[in-house]
């Protein structure tokens, strides 16, 4: 494993080096996707072009190379050396290029149509091999293969999880007509959960990964309904006086969270996650939304303007106090916790700005860090290794998914070139 | 090489939509209804296959269900869910006909402009739409006959980020259910 002194000094020191910057056009793209930013420290990784890849759909060197660039603690070395995982390359030639590790591997055709992917993972400065994996997988699961090799990469040079075959959730709108879609964690391989001629918003991934809530206005008013992600059944769960909306999932997938209008007022209820009778949590006089469960299950964080202005709030599930987190300007929505329950994004409004921020939640004196400039930021979500958000943003007069890092070093744009994208939600670990 | 595609798909579009243009017959008075002819024809004039003439002019009487005033539409300040004072004749209007209309549901939709945060403003523009509703509660109308509901930031009367177009999307629709 390379040195994780790298890693954690990624956060802490400043620039160095030239901007980098890459472009990289997989193969029938939908999105395109552009990676920006400096990071402190990064490892230079060289990634072969894998023999006869260029005989498949699917680049799948690049695509690993996308990946574990946007993670932002990696490189990529540009080479057109023909190597294959079989290869016993010659250590010294690598420093030469300056790699510190390397992935070489090759796709092979099956009879019975499948293909056979394999790789080989070497760390140069050790001059050892690392591993290697073979897997025969179906011609529809060749992306899923590339980032599951990107996943290995990570999590055998960094020790920790990769989330390059987690999937997730959006919504675009093109003219009229919106669409939920389901993507890859690299926006690419969409596919259409629903199609609407109606707003659809705050898609919410079951923590099983097999459901998703969402609101949908095909009845003109705000409706909550969970979909099997498998089999797109869909059952309506919250349909009271006024709006339903805002559902977040317990950590044990039972039960919901979500804002309810029904006695007058948005205030914040659980429902069980087939629906029935919901049991009322907040009582305030206020707008009180977009609830999120912590960790454990047992603290949700909401936003409420019970102070005046919208900022977000905790409260113990079993009852008690709330107590306000947010302090910092004057409009504080859309909180998005970590997996390990120790930061908090969320979106603050600087003057006429909306952005995005990252709160410490173990050093509450600490001013929260603006992790963009941009002034168009909306609905945070952590990947499920805490180590990247996903957010919604403009540019150039066009809705666009980005990525950040948490210190707002490394970014990457996930553009879809036909239609206005936003909503995003990071789905968890496993398909 | 992509001027010469581009100059291809601008010729092409204006011959298909030549092609268009001449389709049509400028002196016809109406045009034909033949295609409505078969099967259950379920409303309007245009059903009346036989001996339909062409100056037939169908009417429809909105007196008969005393459909909503013009005005189904009032608006509110930035950050603001109160019903000013100009719009009371419209909900006093929208009461009197829900009152002579016992039978009849509306929804009070509430929106707001497209700054700030979906969730939120879904909630603001569910306030704007409660006000309203109280309003008419106040007048006698039973919660049996509205539905506060809201649409937030989706959906904008006009499009634009100026005061202008915010201004215009900061509104309550009275809509029949």
């Amino acid at each position: 494993m390379l040195n994780r002194r790298h890693f954690s000094a990624a956060s802490g020191l400043a620039l160095c080096g030239t901007a980098l910057s890459t472009t990289v056009t997989p193969a029938f793209a939908q999105f395109r996707v552009e990676i920006a930013g400096v990071g402190a420290t990064q490892v230079p990784i060289a990634i072969a072009k894998f023999r006869d890849e260029d005989k498949t759909t699917q680049a799948l060197s690049a695509i690993i190379r996308a990946d574990l660039e946007r993670a932002g603690v990696f490189r990529g070395i540009d080479n057109s050396v023909s190597i294959d995982e079989t290869a016993q390359p010659v250590m010294a030639e690598w420093r030469g290029r300056s790699a510190d590790a390397l992935v070489a591997g090759s796709v092979t055709r099956l009879s019975d149509g499948r293909f056979d992917v394999r790789f080989k993972l070497w760390d140069i400065v050790k001059g050892q091999e690392l591993g290697g994996q073979s897997n025969a997988v179906q011609p529809a699961d060749l992306r899923l293969a590339a980032h599951r090799i990107a996943d290995y990469v990570y999590e055998k040079l960094t020790g920790d999880k990769g989330v390059f075959s987690t999937r997730i959730a959006y919504v675009t709108r093109t003219g009229t007509r919106y669409a939920l879609r389901i993507a890859d964690a690299d926006g690419e391989g969409g596919q259409v959960a629903l199609n609407s001629p109606e707003p659809i918003i705050s898609p919410a991934w079951a923590p099983n990964g097999q459901e998703l809530a969402y609101v949908s206005f095909e009845k003109q008013k705000a409706i909550v309904y969970v979909q099997s992600v498998a089999t797109g059944e869909r059952r309506m769960i919250a349909n009271f006086r006024g709006s339903n909306s805002a559902p977040a999932w317990s950590p044990d997938s039972q039960s919901l969270a979500l804002t309810l209008s029904r006695d007058g007022i948005s205030q914040l209820y659980l429902m069980g996650r087939n629906g029935g009778e919901p049991k009322r949590i907040t009582t305030s006089q206020a707008i009180d939304t977009e609830p999120v469960f912590t960790p454990d299950g047992r603290t949700l964080y909401f936003v409420s303007d019970r102070g005046g202005g919208p900022q977000v709030y905790r409260t113990a599930l079993g009852g008690g106090a709330v107590e306000r987190v947010t302090f910092s300007g004057s409009y504080n929505i859309s909180p998005s916790l970590s997996p390990d329950g120790r930061n908090l994004a969320y979106i603050s409004r600087q003057g006429n700005a909306f952005r995005l921020y990252l709160m410490d939640l173990t050093n509450p004196g600490a001013t929260p860090l603006a992790l963009s400039d941009t002034n168009d930021d909306e609905s945070p979500s952590f990947a499920p290794n805490g180590r990247l958000i996903i957010y919604a943003s403009r540019a150039q007069g066009r809705d666009v998914l980005m990525t950040t890092t948490l210190d707002g070093k490394i970014k990457a744009k996930l553009v879809s070139t036909a239609a206005d994208v936003r909503e995003p939600m990071w789905g968890p670990y496993g398909r | 090489m992509k001027a010469t595609r581009l100059t291809l798909l601008a010729a092409l579009t204006s011959a298909v939509l030549a092609g268009c243009a001449s389709g049509v017959k400028l002196d016809d008075k109406q045009a034909p209804v033949e295609n409505r002819s078969t099967g259950t024809g379920s409303s309007n004039s245009g059903a009346n296959n036989a001996g339909t003439s062409q100056s037939q002019v169908a009417s429809v009487d909105l007196t008969k269900n005393a459909v909503a005033p013009a005005s189904s539409v009032i608006y509110f300040d930035y950050d603001s869910y109160v019903v000013k004072d100009e719009f009371r004749p419209t909900v006093e209007a929208q009461a009197k006909n829900l009152s002579a209309n016992k039978s009849k549901k509306i929804a009070i939709e509430g929106h707001t402009d497209e700054r700030g945060g979906r969730e939120y403003n879904l909630a603001l523009g569910q306030k704007r739409a409660e006000a309203v509703v109280k309003s008419l509660e106040l007048l006698g109308v039973p919660q049996t006959q509205v539905e506060a509901v809201s649409f937030g930031k989706e959906r904008p009367a006009v499009q634009g980020s100026d005061e202008a177009a915010w201004a215009k999307n900061r509104r309550a629709e009275f809509n029949t259910k």
